[in-house]
């Protein structure tokens, strides 16, 4: 193995999972699998982002109880946001009584996290690490775009954010899936600047971690139940499967993306789905539940994230694309 | 090959693949609710002249301006406007109801930040720059008219 894929030797499991998500997103196709879908999108809270960093307290909490560990028991908790400083997260970690890692991967991070996590519980440093990841549709909205009430129509590539948090708590004992391997992505940039068209800024930067995980691992498609990705939405996903066409790989019906799946189709989200919330959700609830079911033996899961800011993007600059993709494998005595 | 014509050929590439919106439906509902707007202003406009005899006209239009303004203020806080803009885009964009949202709704928004620097700040973020251009252009015309008639 070489560089940039990591292949873990004591396979970290995932004990734990948790997924919260708002009235909208219950309502889309994963319904069933979520843990808790809030009644509204303030979930008792004065503002947005209150109620984002509630969420995050929500799903961290609630996936340390599914654990069957105590609070005591966790030693890290390792988190990012879309917000501006990642506040939600860092202020949700004021709540927990163990040290914070900050991460900050845009919509990536549930990976990011994911793969840090692992790499430090692996290393034997920790014991139980909580990982969480936590989206908001009107906290992104204002922050990135427009004012909610604003009478104005989105363009038809544009991606819906979800308003979720999942987390999942990462250990070197106990029963769960195993992450056995992860790749870490390079930041690639191919020169899109329309700050709506996410799904094609991001798409270059999946397929080159594709690539390089499907070389350094010796792997094709086929010896993955599963490849999910993250957002890169219904155009972004298309051009993925034309750019590893390119390079001579096909992906085939094993391939999907969350963002796609997530809403239904008289949801009106046009491209689909997008934010951190939007694959850790799906991660923590629906993979999770197949991958313990035994439905799914193996999945690929490469969440990618588009670094932009709003400042960068008014100096002109084009949008920078990362992805990181961690492989999952259903638990084994 | 090289960076600059990678990103050219990639952007073309996503270019064709985009999906555009359809020009027909989307001019045909803005139309219909743009012309309804403006209707409703001449109406407001006419009932007025009709209730209030003894006003100019000219302080009617005002009145009328101020009315659709106070509508298209209060439709926004209630969570109205917004899904009407979804559908009529510019029929709801032009009117000076459009001002008036674009207006509102950062004040909305951005209630949570406290009113100085929530409301009173963030209140011009949409309409700045139509604030801006729109006194500019109209001084530079004055500008020119006073000039012409020192001529004529």
């Amino acid at each position: 193995m070489k560089y940039d894929t990591v292949k873990f030797r004591r396979q970290p499991k995932i004990i734990g999972s948790y997924s919260i998500v708002g009235p909208k997103e219950g309502k889309g196709n994963f319904k069933d699998y979520f843990d808790y879908i809030m009644k509204n999108d303030l979930f008792g809270e004065k503002t947005f982002e209150k109620a984002e960093r509630k969420m995050i307290e929500t799903a961290i909490t609630g996936a340390i109880q599914k654990s069957k560990l105590g609070m005591k028991d966790i030693n890290l908790l390792v988190a990012g946001d879309l917000l501006n400083q990642i506040i939600s997260s860092s202020y949700a970690a004021r709540a927990f009584d163990f040290p914070y890692l900050g991460v900050y991967g845009a919509c990536s991070t549930m990976a990011e996290s994911i793969a840090v996590a692992s790499i430090l519980v692996d290393a034997g440093y920790f014991e139980n690490v909580v990982c969480c990841t936590a989206s908001h549709f009107s906290t992104a909205e204002r922050q990135y775009r427009f004012p909610l009430e604003l009478g104005n129509q989105r363009p038809p590539v544009s991606q819906w954010t979800v308003t979720g948090a999942g987390s999942c708590v990462i250990s070197q004992k106990g029963k769960g899936p195993r992450i056995t391997m992860a790749t870490f992505g390079k930041v690639i940039d191919w020169g899109i600047v329309d700050v709506n068209n996410m799904g094609a800024a991001m798409a270059p930067a999946c397929a080159q971690t594709m690539l390089s995980h499907f070389e350094n691992t010796k792997t094709t498609p086929d010896d993955y139940d599963l490849i999910v990705t993250g957002d890169l939405g219904k155009l972004g996903s298309e051009i993925l499967i034309d750019l590893m066409e390119d390079n001579g790989i096909k992906l085939g019906l094993n391939y999907n993306d969350c963002g796609q799946m997530y809403f239904r189709r008289d949801q009106n989200t046009l491209c689909g789905a997008s934010g951190c919330g939007c694959c850790a959700t799906v991660f923590n609830s629906y993979l999770m539940k197949k991958l313990q079911d035994g439905q799914y033996k193996r999945i690929l899961f490469m969440p990618t994230g588009a670094l932009l800011s709003t400042t960068a993007t008014q100096q002109g600059e084009s949008i920078p694309g990362v992805c990181h993709a961690i492989v999952v494998e259903a638990y084994e005595e | 090959m090289d960076i600059k014509e990678r990103n050219r050929a990639y952007n073309k590439y996503v270019n064709a693949k985009i999906p555009k919106t359809r020009p027909w439906p989307t001019l045909f509902n803005s139309f219909w609710v743009g012309g309804l707007i403006c209707l409703l202003g001449q109406g407001i406009n006419d009932l007025l002249l009709y209730l209030f005899p003894n006003i100019s006209e000219q302080s009617a239009w005002a009145y009328t301006l101020i009315i659709l303004i106070f509508l298209a203020a209060l439709l926004t806080g209630i969570g109205v406007y917004d899904k009407l803009g979804k559908f009529a885009g510019g029929g709801t964009i032009v009117p000076i109801t459009g001002f008036s949202n674009s207006i509102t709704s950062p004040s909305v928004e951005f209630k949570s930040e406290g009113i100085v620097y929530g409301i009173c700040v963030k209140m011009f973020t949409i309409a700045g720059p139509v604030i801006v251009f729109g006194v500019l252009s109209s001084a530079l015309v004055g500008l020119i008219y006073y000039i012409v008639y020192l001529f004529i």
